[in-house]
């Protein structure tokens, strides 16, 4: 097995390996996953490209660290299985991340053939890895250690909470995990749809955070069902960790938000992602009926791709994007953008909606809208869009998806007090720790730095998990 | 230069290994009985929201896997049993599938308790008003607002006599309990708002008023006490999906300004409320909700 006298040249000859996908007009109809995974033959020819870097600058990208060289060369050798395990060194949730990771702005953006070639496709081979080891059935879980007696509490299922309590249970604390909702996995599950991350892999990745001990207890809202004191003083935890997200939808504060029809992302998504309402009536959640109707979501960051790509596949006649700036400003991962327009979403780009129009049943009808250009950068760097004048028009719509963005769930600052928040809501923490202003409780993911990525959350979940960890033994990290 | 590469034997995609569910905890009915045609009241086991719930606080629950999430108020608990009493009226598929279980039965999903406890503090003379169901909803804060010391005056309002509920357990919490019904068939003839004027006509003096019921009856409690400029308070009952704060579907607009029920609510100042926007937006699933029904009593009759 493996590979024999291949030269740098030889390896830049390869082109890299296209992602298999399903075809645009079958996939903008249905829910199953749109890239279909490399096979093995694309996996090798595409780990070959990898020049094994003495220096991989590409780690240096990934917020995680992972051996990106190392685990390529396994591939490319065709040792899938040691591949896999090689990457869960750094991350539990590979097939997650490469999925989900806005790979072109991290560890792809920084590997050497970026400039000249194109990057290895390293999100794709971390995909691949990570699916070959599940779907052969041999994963294998990781070492436990001896129990240490101490007890840790983790509120909230998503990739923050998910990787803090991973690392916890291996070191041999107990863990328990309360999440707010009936299902687990954070934004994974209620946020991104099954046609980009299907929800089997989700929950199989935590039902290997079952099997390794973590407790999972479902429906706890922490600050309604429980407070944290609650949690550390009368149920006996030795920490908290706070992974609870930014769950509090943003509107745009303009007329006709609250006219029939007009929805937030998050509950356009978690009727049809939680709640299944595309299987309406076998789910017993309904959502707007989007067959043959004008949909437009505004906004232009995965969630906005999401909710447009969701709507088209609901049946929507035309499924706008419509984004106060340019294409180039969206903040969208660059594959989501080109499989939207691929399905067929059209793009209104340097456009803002001023007002949103009803009949008299106030059912939503359109969107009055301003046509924008690029004027001077603003502070960011990016150019700031300004109105033309009189350019001001109707866009006739029947449904709007707002998707500007989340604040922070307002109900653990309300009930804890002693925890201090930034002038957004935000948790501040030392960032070497993640611990907060209250003795023994850390917090991590979107509830820290607002809506980031799931490779930043899960980060943040293991420094916590190491912190915890050095606190609760006695361990000085300074040492 | 021949570059060799050995090919796994793994092509074609495999299945998934069968996901596990978690083992959910699930909810014990421990009681289940008729109050009134359609109306049912629930005890049902939850420990952790039996401790803590507060008046005015609700639970989302869920019946079966493939249930909506469906807000109703906690009319009681008992925290040593670690029980919670909800009061059901029969509207459409869930609450009806919900009032087609009975003791012994379980249920998949329950969290809470949710929302802002009701305010309670000694206002004087509190009047509590409960329309059809609203009564129940009604009956935790009617207890509360007696507990903090005020005079408590309870008018509890039905179409006609078989559906008025909860009246011992009002009158035991009143210092002055009323009912009404639409059709004279039994106590005061006429609305809950008639009976709350003729109370203002006799020179009552009255501090605070807590309205819980239909929308049209909340709005025209609204209107009678406006020029007296008494503090009324309703219970919202938007669409809810959540009930964390994390969707917004649940907006309503209050002193015209966007407020989500769940967290904010579901109680809010009766003289700022935008009824109308209230009205419309609950009607926006009106097609899907007739088709469930439609589809669960074909079930029901099927059985
Ligand atoms: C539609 C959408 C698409 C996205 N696409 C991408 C993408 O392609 N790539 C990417 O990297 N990132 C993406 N993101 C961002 C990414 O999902 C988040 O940054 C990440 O999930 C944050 O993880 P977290 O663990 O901090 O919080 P979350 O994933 O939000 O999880 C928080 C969990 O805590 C629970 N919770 C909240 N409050 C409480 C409480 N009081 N008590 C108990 N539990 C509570 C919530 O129910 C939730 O389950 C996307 C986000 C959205 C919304
Ligand atoms: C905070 C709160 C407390 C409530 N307390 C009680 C209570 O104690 N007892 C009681 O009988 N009812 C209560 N309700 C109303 C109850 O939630 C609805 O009657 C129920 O959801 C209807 O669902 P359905 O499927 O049976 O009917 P559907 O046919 O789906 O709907 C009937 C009507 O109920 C409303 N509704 C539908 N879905 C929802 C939803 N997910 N959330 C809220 N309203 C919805 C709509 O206005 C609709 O027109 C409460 C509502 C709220 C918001
Ligand atoms: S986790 Fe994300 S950033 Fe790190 S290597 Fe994988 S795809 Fe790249
Ligand atoms: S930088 Fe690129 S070529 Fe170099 S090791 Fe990393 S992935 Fe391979
Ligand atoms: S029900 Fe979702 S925010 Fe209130």
């Amino acid at each position: 097995m493996g590979t024999q006298h291949i030269t740098a040249k030889e390896r830049l000859a390869i082109p890299r390996q296209v992602m298999p996908a399903q075809n645009p007009d079958l996939r903008n109809k249905n829910f199953k996953e749109v890239n279909l995974g490399y096979t093995a033959e694309l996996a090798q020819q595409e780990a070959l490209r990898c020049l094994q870097c003495k220096n991989p600058t590409c780690i240096s990208g990934c917020p995680v660290n992972i051996k990106i060289d190392q685990f390529i060369k396994l591939i490319a050798e065709g040792k899938f299985l040691e591949a896999a395990r090689k990457i869960k060194e750094d991350n539990v949730l590979p097939a997650i991340c490469g999925r989900v990771c806005p790979q072109e702005d991290q560890c792809e953006k920084m590997c050497v053939l970026t400039k000249k070639h194109k990057s290895v496709a390293i999100g794709n081979l971390e995909r691949f890895a990570a699916d070959y080891e599940r779907e052969t059935g041999n994963v294998v879980l990781p070492a436990v250690k001896a129990p240490t007696g101490k007890k840790v509490a983790v509120i909230g299922s998503g990739p923050a909470g998910l990787s803090c309590a991973n690392d916890l249970i291996q070191l041999g604390h107990s863990v328990t995990v309360f999440e707010a909702l009936h299902e687990l996995g954070g934004v994974l599950v209620y946020g991104i749809p099954e046609f980009r991350l299907p929800k089997d892999i989700v929950r199989s990745e935590i039902d290997g955070l079952k099997k390794l001990g973590v407790e999972f207890i479902t429906n706890v809202v922490a600050g309604r069902s429980i407070t944290v004191d609650e949690i550390l003083k009368e149920e006996g935890y030795d920490a908290v960790f706070i992974g609870v997200g930014a769950g509090l939808p943003w509107f745009m504060g303009i007329p006709g938000e609250n006219l029939l029809g007009v929805y937030s992302a998050n509950e356009f998504l978690t009727r049809v992602n939680l709640m299944k309402s595309y299987q309406f009536p076998d789910n017993d959640t309904p959502v707007f009926n989007c067959k043959e109707k004008n949909v437009a979501v505004f906004g232009g960051g995965n969630t906005a791709m999401d909710a447009v790509r969701t709507a088209k596949r609901l049946g929507a006649a035309h499924a706008y994007i419509v984004y106060r700036r340019s294409e180039a400003e969206m903040p969208a991962r660059l594959e989501e953008v080109h499989h939207a327009r691929e399905e067929g979403v059209e793009f209104l780009m340097l456009m803002n909606p001023l007002e949103f129009i009803g009949n008299d049943q106030q059912w939503l009808t359109g969107a009055k809208c301003l046509r924008m250009e690029l004027g001077e950068p603003d502070d960011s760097g990016r150019r700031r869009p300004v109105p033309i004048k009189d350019s001001e028009f109707i866009l006739p719509i029947d449904m709007a998806v707002i998707s500007i963005g989340n604040g922070s769930n307002p109900l653990i600052k309300q009930t804890t007090p002693d925890i201090d928040v930034s002038k957004r809501d935000t948790i501040v923490v030392d960032i070497n720790t993640m611990a907060t202003s209250k003795e023994s409780v850390y917090a991590g993911g979107d509830i820290v730095t607002g809506g980031a990525t799931v490779i930043l959350a899960m980060g943040a979940g293991r420094t916590a998990a190491k912190a915890i960890h050095e606190k609760l033994m006695g361990i000085d990290a300074h040492e | 230069m021949l570059i060799i590469i050995t090919f796994s034997p793994y092509r074609k995609r495999a299945k998934l290994p069968p996901s596990y569910e978690i083992e959910k905890q699930m909810h014990k009915i421990v009681s289940a009985i008729f109050l009134a045609e359609n109306i049912k009241k629930i005890e049902i086991e939850a420990p952790r929201i039996a401790k803590k719930r507060k008046a005015g606080q609700f639970i989302m629950i869920r019946v079966g896997e493939t249930g909506e999430r469906v807000p109703l108020t906690i009319a009681d608990s008992d925290p040593e049993k670690g029980t919670i009493t909800i009061i059901v009226q029969g509207m459409g598929k869930s609450t009806r599938e919900l009032n087609s279980k009975n003791a012994g039965d379980t249920i998949s999903d329950i969290v809470g308790p949710l929302g802002t406890p009701s305010h309670i503090e000694k206002f004087g003379t509190a009047v509590s008003i409960g329309g059809g169901v609203g009564t129940a909803i009604a009956y935790p804060t009617a207890v509360a607002l007696k507990e903090a010391g005020n005079y408590v005056i309870t008018i509890n309002g039905a179409r006609s006599k078989d559906l008025v509920i909860l009246e011992n357990e009002m009158k035991a919490v009143s210092d002055e309990a009323y009912i009404t019904t639409d059709d004279g068939s039994y106590g005061f003839h006429g609305f809950v708002t008639q009976k709350l004027q003729e109370l203002l006509d006799s020179g009552k003096k009255i501090d605070y008023v807590l309205a819980i019921g239909p929308i049209p009856m909340m709005r025209a409690i609204a209107e009678v006490t406006r020029p007296y400029n008494i503090k009324t308070m309703v219970s919202l009952n938007p669409i809810m999906v959540d009930g964390t704060g994390m969707c917004g579907g649940c907006r309503v607009a209050v002193d015209n300004q966007i407020k989500f029920a769940c967290v904010d609510g579901p109680e809010f100042d009766a003289h700022q409320v935008d009824f109308k926007n209230l009205t419309d937006r609950n009607k926006v699933y009106m097609p899907e909700e007739k088709q469930s029904a439609e589809a669960f009593a074909h079930k029901c009759n099927l059985l």
